[in-house]
């Protein structure tokens, strides 16, 4: 059953189309992502889901209803907001229970629900004090509280984790997923940050000016983008886009790579990975799309590659995180990032040989930025 | 102890002085008309005509004051102005507290509710904050007549709680559009209504700007003249216009204590709402403009 049904939704503010016919359906208790850049209409969306701002077309279901004109209240939903939206007069024990009032649910019951989700989120001690008298942390908790006291169909976050620090972001994150392990919720989730995507979804939906890119899970959007918009979206560092030119037949593709300064480099393309689309493409340039930890050192034993393709290049910049380390060099027309093991002795200028991972390279078309293969 | 580093030369410690001396007399100079008042409201009448306007009075006496409250003449009457001042508290209490409440759900509604042209409204009502007076003499007076309120307190009510709007609107207007829009749209799911989330919500949080309306549309309609004296017949004249009349009736010699006295009871409950509220409505003016 689905949980939540979006159908061609569309949005306009004035004569600027927000949301362009976006269709989606999560099923019971899946965690979808609504990811992308801001200005993107996650947020969009995300109102329109509770019924916050009404939608020029198209139909919202909820629970197999349809809501698309119902208020807010009437959608069995509740939301965490990034602000948190705590009521600031109220205790937190009558922030929580405020939702459950105003639905008349009875005092008994009322004090039982906020029970329950104070001792899930560990804020019983919290219960009499007011919002002002909470850190960051435990505003987050509170507002998380008031969403679960509720019990609806349908959870939204909206970049609940933004304004928290870096250190309780990645907190947060593993009690929301924990969470939603132990209560099997259905939660709609809007960030902007790739990583809370990728750790946090079941499904990932990828949105741009207005249109869904892509939707799938994590594995699929990482590893098997749509085109260069979602592979340079997802992943930190970035994807590296690389200018080459196709060469060869099917069978035997093979990009050439010019950089300035060095020999041509000759990379064949993997028979496994060929695709019909490539044949139109010979003598033309594509974009060869390899991730930081498509990498490897030579001698590396420990990167899981059989066999990569070797490629020697000149590092320019050596960025040693702690766990591994990240070099720059120029390859094509732009310089790459490499992800290399935190044992690897190179210092800027010199040489140093690589393997690279083509079996998990992509390819996109460099005039319409699509995938190619 | 200012927390503030200052030079401590000698050059600096006189300018300085010179500073404090400057604002204290400009602090007098302020005060004074207010001390006159007082002096001369507690001095025998024959102490007025022969000593100055400053002396202290030698044989204070309470009697002016006795006389302005109850015995003063005011036109044809010779009942003093207490009567009317009554009368001005009949008439600004409902005004403040209508134009207040009205005020605060106009601002709410402006700024949690836009709809259509809401903002065009809200450019609208503010120009009720520049019309003159005089403009609306009298089509007021016609009005008033149509709806058959003409010389009643409730018209004189009427006609402060319109004027009051425009600006009661502006400053909870104002103060709503700083208190986030998500506390709204939480209680919409949670299911409360307009006047729930009113109630509930902002209405707790809104004390600064209410303590400022309120001691706004106080002062402005208690000192009312201009109203006052146009809209009121003899019974329903607020205490600005009764101390006019006792200032300008003329009969034998000139009770300047008497005056005074009634001078100082006309303007007492503003006094006494800033001395009381004062603090507050500075905060609430400033209310928004910095966090927490």
């Amino acid at each position: 059953m689905s949980a939540l049904e979006i159908q061609k939704v569309r949005k306009d503010f004035g004569n600027e189309r927000v949301l362009k016919d976006v269709s989606l359906a999560i099923e019971s208790g899946e965690f979808l992502i609504l990811v992308g850049p801001s200005g993107c209409g996650k947020s969009t969306l995300m109102n329109a889901i509770a019924g916050l701002e009404p939608v020029t077309a198209g139909e919202i279901r909820i629970a197999d209803r349809d809501v698309t004109w119902l208020t807010p209240a009437e959608r069995d939903i509740a939301m965490v907001f990034q602000s948190y939206a705590l009521y600031p007069s109220m205790t937190v024990r009558q922030n929580i229970s405020f939702g459950l009032e105003m639905r008349k649910v009875p005092r008994a019951e009322r004090e039982a629900a906020v029970e329950r989700v104070a001792d899930l989120l560990q804020i019983t001690a919290l219960l009499d004090r007011k919002p002002a008298q909470l850190s960051g942390g435990q505003r987050q908790r509170v507002a998380m509280g008031r969403a679960l006291a509720r019990e609806p169909a349908v959870y939204l976050f909206d970049e609940p984790l933004s304004n928290l620090d870096a250190k309780l972001r990645v907190d947060m994150r593993t009690e929301i997923k924990k969470l939603h392990l132990r209560l099997g919720t259905t939660i709609v989730y809007v960030t902007h940050d790739q990583i809370e995507a990728m750790t946090l979804a079941d499904r990932i939906a990828v949105m741009r000016d207005g249109h869904i890119l892509q939707l799938g899970t994590p594995d699929e959007v990482y590893n098997d983008p749509v085109d260069i918009f979602v592979a340079g979206f997802m992943g930190s560092p970035s994807m590296n886009f690389i200018a080459t030119t196709l060469e060869g037949q099917a069978g035997d593709y093979r990009l050439r790579i010019v950089t300035e300064g060095e020999d041509a480099l000759v990379l064949p393309w993997p028979a496994s990975r060929e695709t019909p689309a490539l044949a139109e493409q010979v003598g033309r340039s594509v974009i060869l799309g390899l991730r930081p930890e498509h990498f490897s050192e030579e001698d590396s034993r420990l990167s899981g590659m059989d066999e990569g393709t070797p490629l020697s290049a000149r590092v320019s910049v050596v960025e040693p995180t702690g766990a591994d380390i990240l070099l720059n060099m120029p390859l094509g027309d732009a310089e790459v990032t490499a992800r290399v093991g935190p044992k690897c002795r190179v210092a800027p200028g010199e040489r140093l040989s690589l393997r690279v991972d083509m079996g998990r390279a992509v390819l996109f078309d460099s005039e319409t930025q699509k995938r190619l293969a | 102890m200012d927390n503030v580093i200052r030079r401590r030369t000698l050059g600096a410690r006189l300018a300085r002085l010179a500073l404090y001396a400057a604002l204290l007399l400009a602090a007098l100079f302020y005060l004074l008309p207010l001390a006159v008042m007082l002096i001369t409201s507690v001095k025998p009448l024959d102490e007025i005509s022969a000593g100055s306007l400053l002396a202290l009075p030698q044989s204070p006496t309470l009697v002016p004051w006795a006389k302005a409250w109850g015995e003063a003449c005011t036109g044809m009457r010779c009942e003093g102005v207490g009567g009317y001042f009554w009368n001005s508290f009949a008439i600004v209490i409902p005004a403040v507290a209508i134009s207040t409440v009205v005020g605060a759900l106009n601002g709410y509604a402006l700024t949690k509710w836009r709809f259509r042209g809401s903002e065009l409204l809200f450019g609208l009502m503010l120009f009720g904050c520049f019309i003159p007076f005089q403009v609306v003499l009298l089509p007021m007076a016609q009005t008033l007549g149509w709806l058959g309120l003409s010389s009643s307190r409730a018209g004189l009510v009427l006609v402060h709680v319109i004027f009051g709007i425009a600006f009661t609107t502006l400053f909870f207007r104002n103060f709503y559009v700083a208190v986030p829009t998500e506390l709204v749209s939480a209680a919409k799911l949670d299911g409360a209504g307009f006047f729930r989330i009113f109630w509930r919500i902002l209405l707790p949080v809104s004390a600064p700007i209410i303590v400022v309306s309120v001691i706004w549309q106080f002062t402005q309609i208690w000192n009312d003249f201009l109203f006052g004296v146009a809209f009121s017949a003899h019974d329903t004249q607020p205490v600005t216009v009764a101390l006019n009349n006792l200032v300008n009736t003329s009969t034998g010699v000139r009770e300047y204590n008497v005056d005074m006295a009634a001078a100082m009871i006309a303007a007492l409950p503003t006094l006494v709402v800033y001395v009381l509220a004062g603090k507050y409505f500075v905060r609430g003016l400033t209310a928004g403009s910095v966090k927490g």
